[in-house]
């Protein structure tokens, strides 16, 4: 797309690049207070147990510790650890500690001492009687009658069935699905699996609180919702808001995982209570299980088609676990439903789920938010589809796939955790992702004619169609605020949050374009609850969206105060005038940007200065098409992913360079959710493989060549056309790879991840039909190349 | 508490530490100020606390401070040279390497190892260099065609080891 602008659409660098590349202090942790405590919290050794007795006499009587907090000695009110717009359609069944734990790693009390090594000694020191109940640790069993109920206590609230262990509940219906499946010639029908993943942000979470001069709680922390945490915390401490400060330091990663308010409430419960700064930081343990993960599913998906392959009818039905607390739960499983089903045309949609709770690590917020689940069963069948009916895979997507001008009738029924607002797509490049896509990894011809190395190691290619959203119709919101300096330079602050995905330099970009100002001109803070404006924060692909909405408009609203100014210096009317290399210009004469902040500041006396908020009331799906050629070796059932193209539809690119590495980063994740990751748990509910070495992320030498293809579209809701890039490439990983499976071995797997034990057992049982088809009791231990038609 | 005096050089500056003989060298490193060494897990895993010793590279979580007693560190702090950054911290800004910014320090200093070590490394030598850095943003391929472009570009007389 030709691009006429100065700022937009370039590779520029990170405006807090040269700060990381260097080391300098940027992180929670970057900063020594005089006299800081180091916060620690007691985990649960069991999955669920009531505590009859606690006694932390020995505890505080060690030398060094400063506090020692039980469920005694604080507030008790009901909450969620979601930080998503107030009312949160979250349940609020947690407390900041409570008498019964829920998990292996529930808090049972937290410490503030001296040293590290004292904190550690101190819960040591903390002698708990508990008495252990019997856990829930299969989401299978979760409902069933005279199952433990794990949230029996009575001041929970919004929790949908509290006897059943029921989270949420949804049900939702468009057109007729049983009527639709009298209609199809063929049905398909198959269960799926996912797995608990974990974000693994390399920085783990941390805080550090204090109170400032006045006494008022400042809460330095990890958090992708400033905000929200500034509420939450307000709400558990029992504050006033005005005496909380949250700040939001540069972020070692987020992805869902701290859109949380997940230490920042205890961490604070200890700073009020030793009245000095306490640090608390989790251990690469503790983030493994006592943080979030992504909701592991059970899904039935079932789809009517013609024998045309066109889809008359689509019902997925679902069974999440939330864990033990239900952060995030129905909202995450509502997506699920309502950004996956509707990706296809279907006049007929179901979508029913059920989120338990279990005693198991919480699920929350992860990159992608319940889609790379609901893509995994859709498009994995969707490849099913078409090969029984003999059809493309890419032509059966072609032909059902949503496009320019369709109304999505499913979000108008289902949003965040209650009705939404309908969908209309007002941008969509689909068929340029599937083209281009298809184009890079050389679809054509490798479908047709496979390259097998030897005899037993089989290559295959498969794909996969995904959307997702940009931003929370009509809940999401941000606001800016922007004010001019004597050098002719602008203070741009917003709430918005840059989690490392680079939301401060894309911003700064829309500022810098909108003033017709080099980027260099913006100086961004963002994320300070006492100083920036409002923003929900960074999640759900909304921060290039509404917060850059919100920069637009302000800036917009600046530029007009700068030309009416500029208008009687240089004597032109404002229409003639244009802003551009941080000047103002009118035909034959100009101003810079300098001498017009210094007559305004010194002559007018007037600051420049203009806030704006902003919200949509739709949220534009970005598009991805997923292209993974894998090599399969069937001896071992290991799985190789050789290359991996996404195209993925973003609307404009504001910096083509860092949506790239937006879309890497989140293929990079969706490898791991394919293949490796899963955090396991033993029968009592304790980790498994709570560290690195165990639990298996992709470095450099596991990685595929990557092939990247922003294709760019015009959305007509997006500042300068933007939509939203960071999630939708994660969605499509899983299938294409399974799909590349199928077609490389003729085996489907249809849980995550994909193990090489899975593959195995399925080429053996394969083999096993293929040889009790053909009378033959003969065993095949070591399979010849498969070609059965399931 | 028991201390010990630690002498050692630090990004090229005679350097006396007190430490206690248990001290880690990642904790010593962030109480002295130098934050550009990360805590990610520390078990050695995820590579974030890498510094470099007598020019290679280590997870400073892994080793007493003791054990440094007398060698040269690099830290990400003293790769630039003083306003100037290191053509590899050029490389990462402009080719869109960083991302969040935790793991790149660690990065950059196992790169800087292999670069001085080798004058035209191959993909596959970035990528095995770079093979102890847990990086959850970028996918990798951004900062492996970083240090590829910065050995593209260099002079060959500023490796002299390699020649010889």
């Amino acid at each position: 797309m030709p691009t006429e602008h100065a700022t937009i659409g370039q590779n520029l660098r990170k405006v807090d690049g040269v700060r990381l590349v260097t080391g300098s202090p940027a992180f929670t942790d970057d900063i020594h207070l005089p006299g800081m405590l180091y916060g620690k919290i007691l985990p649960s050794p069991h999955a669920h147990a009531r505590i009859r007795r606690i006694d932390t006499r020995k505890a505080k009587a060690l030398a060094g510790v400063h506090a020692v907090l039980t469920y005694k000695d604080v507030p008790r009110v009901a909450h969620t650890t979601a930080g998503q717009a107030w009312p949160e359609p979250s349940p609020y069944d947690t407390y900041l500690l409570d008498s019964k734990v829920r998990f292996v790693g529930d808090r049972v009390a937290a410490v503030a001492a001296e040293s590290r090594v004292i904190a550690e000694e101190a819960l040591r020191l903390i002698e708990v009687d508990y008495e252990v109940l019997p856990a829930v640790l299969d989401m299978e069993q979760a409902m069933a009658a005279g199952a433990p109920v794990i949230h029996d206590e009575s001041d929970a609230r919004n929790i949908y069935d509290a006897s059943h262990n029921i989270a949420g509940y949804i049900l939702r219906e468009i057109g007729d699905v049983e009527e639709g499946f009298r209609e199809a010639h063929y049905l398909f029908e198959r269960e799926f699996r996912t797995q608990r993943q974990q974000h693994c942000s390399l920085e783990p979470h941390i805080s550090i609180c204090w109170l400032d001069g006045d006494g008022r709680l400042v809460v330095r922390s990890s958090t992708q919702v400033p905000f929200h945490c500034r509420r939450q915390v307000a709400q558990i401490l029992q504050l006033p808001v005005s005496r909380v400060h949250v700040i939001k330091p540069r972020i070692g990663g987020g992805f869902g995982g701290k859109q949380e308010m997940l230490l920042e409430d205890i961490c604070g419960a200890l700073a009020l209570a030793t009245r000095k700064p306490v640090k608390i930081e989790f251990t690469r343990e503790e983030e493994f299980y006592m943080a979030r993960s992504r909701h592991p599913q059970i899904l039935w998906m079932k789809m009517g088609v013609k024998r045309d392959g066109t889809i008359v009818a689509s019902d997925l039905k679902v069974l999440a676990t939330t864990g033990a607390y239900g952060s995030h739960a129905t909202t995450v499983q509502g997506n699920t439903g309502s950004k996956v089903l509707p990706l296809y045309r279907a006049p007929h949609m179901r979508f029913e789920c059920h989120v338990v709770y279990t005693n198991e690590p919480v699920a929350g917020a992860f990159r992608g938010y319940g889609c790379p689940q609901g893509f995994f069963a859709q498009e994995t069948l969707m490849d099913e589809i078409a090969h029984q009916l003999g059809i493309d895979p890419i032509e059966l997507r072609r032909k059902n796939a949503i496009r320019l001008g369709d109304l999505d009738r499913l979000s108008a029924q289902l949003g965040e955790g209650r009705e939404g607002l309908p969908r209309v797509v007002r941008s969509c490049g689909l068929p340029e992702c599937l083209e281009r896509g298809a184009a890079a990894i050389g679809w054509q011809l490798k479908r047709k004619r496979r390259l097998d190395l030897h005899d037993h190691v089989k290559r295959g290619m498969g794909m996969a169609c995904s959307m997702q959203g940009s931003g929370i119709a009509g809940i999401d919101w941000a606001s800016a605020f922007l004010k001019m300096n004597e050098d002719g330079s602008f203070c741009l602050q917003v709430g918005a949050s840059d989690v490392g995905a680079g939301a401060d330099t894309v911003l700064s970009q829309i500022a810098a374009e909108t003033l017709g100002v080099t980027l260099d001109k913006i100086v961004i803070t963002s994320g300070d609850t006492d100083i920036t404006p409002f923003d929900v924060g960074a999640y759900a692909s909304s921060t290039t969206i509404i917060s850059g909405g919100a920069v637009k408009k302000a800036a917009e609203k600046v530029r007009t105060q700068v030309l009416t100014l500029a208008s009687r210096m240089l004597d032109a009317p404002v229409e003639c005038l244009s802003c551009a290399d941080n000047r103002i210009a009118a035909p034959g004469k100009s101003i810079s940007m300098t001498d017009l902040a210094l007559h305004a500041l010194y002559q007018e006396k007037v600051q420049i200065m203009d806030g704006a908020s902003h919200f949509n009331t739709d949220s534009p799906p970005p598009f991805c098409a997923t292209f993974a050629e894998v090599e399969v070796d069937t001896q071992s059932g290991r799985v190789r992913v050789l290359h991996l193209a996404t195209a993925v539809d973003l609307g404009v690119a504001i910096n083509p360079m860092q949506a790239e590495g937006q879309v890497e980063g989140a293929v990079t994740q969706g490898l791991g959710f394919a293949l490796t990751e899963e955090l396991l748990l033993d029968r009592d509910g304790r980790p498994v493989n709570p560290n690195f070495l165990d639990y298996k992320i992709f470095t450099t030498t596991d990685m595929p060549k990557l092939t990247t293809i922003l294709v760019e579209t015009e959305e007509p809701l997006g500042p300068y056309g933007a939509k939203s890039v960071s999630e939708v490439p994660i969605n499509g990983v899983a299938p294409a790879i399974a799909n590349a499976i199928f077609h490389a071995v003729g085996v489907r797997l249809r849980k995550l991840p994909i193990r090489p034990e899975d593959v195995l057992r399925a080429l053996c049982e394969q083999q096993e039909a293929i040889v009790g088809q053909t009378g033959s009791l003969r065993r095949v231990v070591n399979p010849p190349t498969p070609r059965v038609t399931l | 508490m028991k201390t010990m005096e630690l002498h050692l050089t630090v990004n090229g500056q005679p350097t006396t530490w007190t430490i206690a003989p248990g001290d880690l060298l990642l904790d010593v490193l962030r109480r002295e100020g130098y934050f550009g060494v990360k805590r990610g897990c520390e078990k050695g895993e995820c590579g974030a606390c890498t510094v470099l010793v007598n020019g290679k590279p280590v997870n400073s979580c892994l080793l007493f401070a003791a054990h440094v007693e007398g060698e040269k560190l690099l830290t990400i702090e003293g790769v630039g040279h003083g306003d100037t950054l290191d053509p590899l911290q050029e490389a990462f800004l402009d080719h869109g390497s960083v991302q969040c910014g935790f793991c790149s320090g660690g990065m950059i200093l196992s790169a800087k190892s292999l670069l001085d070590r080798r004058l035209n490394p191959s993909e596959a030598e970035v990528r095995d260099a770079l093979a102890g850095h847990y990086c959850r943003c970028t996918g990798y391929r951004k900062p492996v065609e970083a240090v590829l472009d910065v050995a593209r570009r260099r002079k060959p007389e500023i490796i002299p080891e390699e020649a010889a």
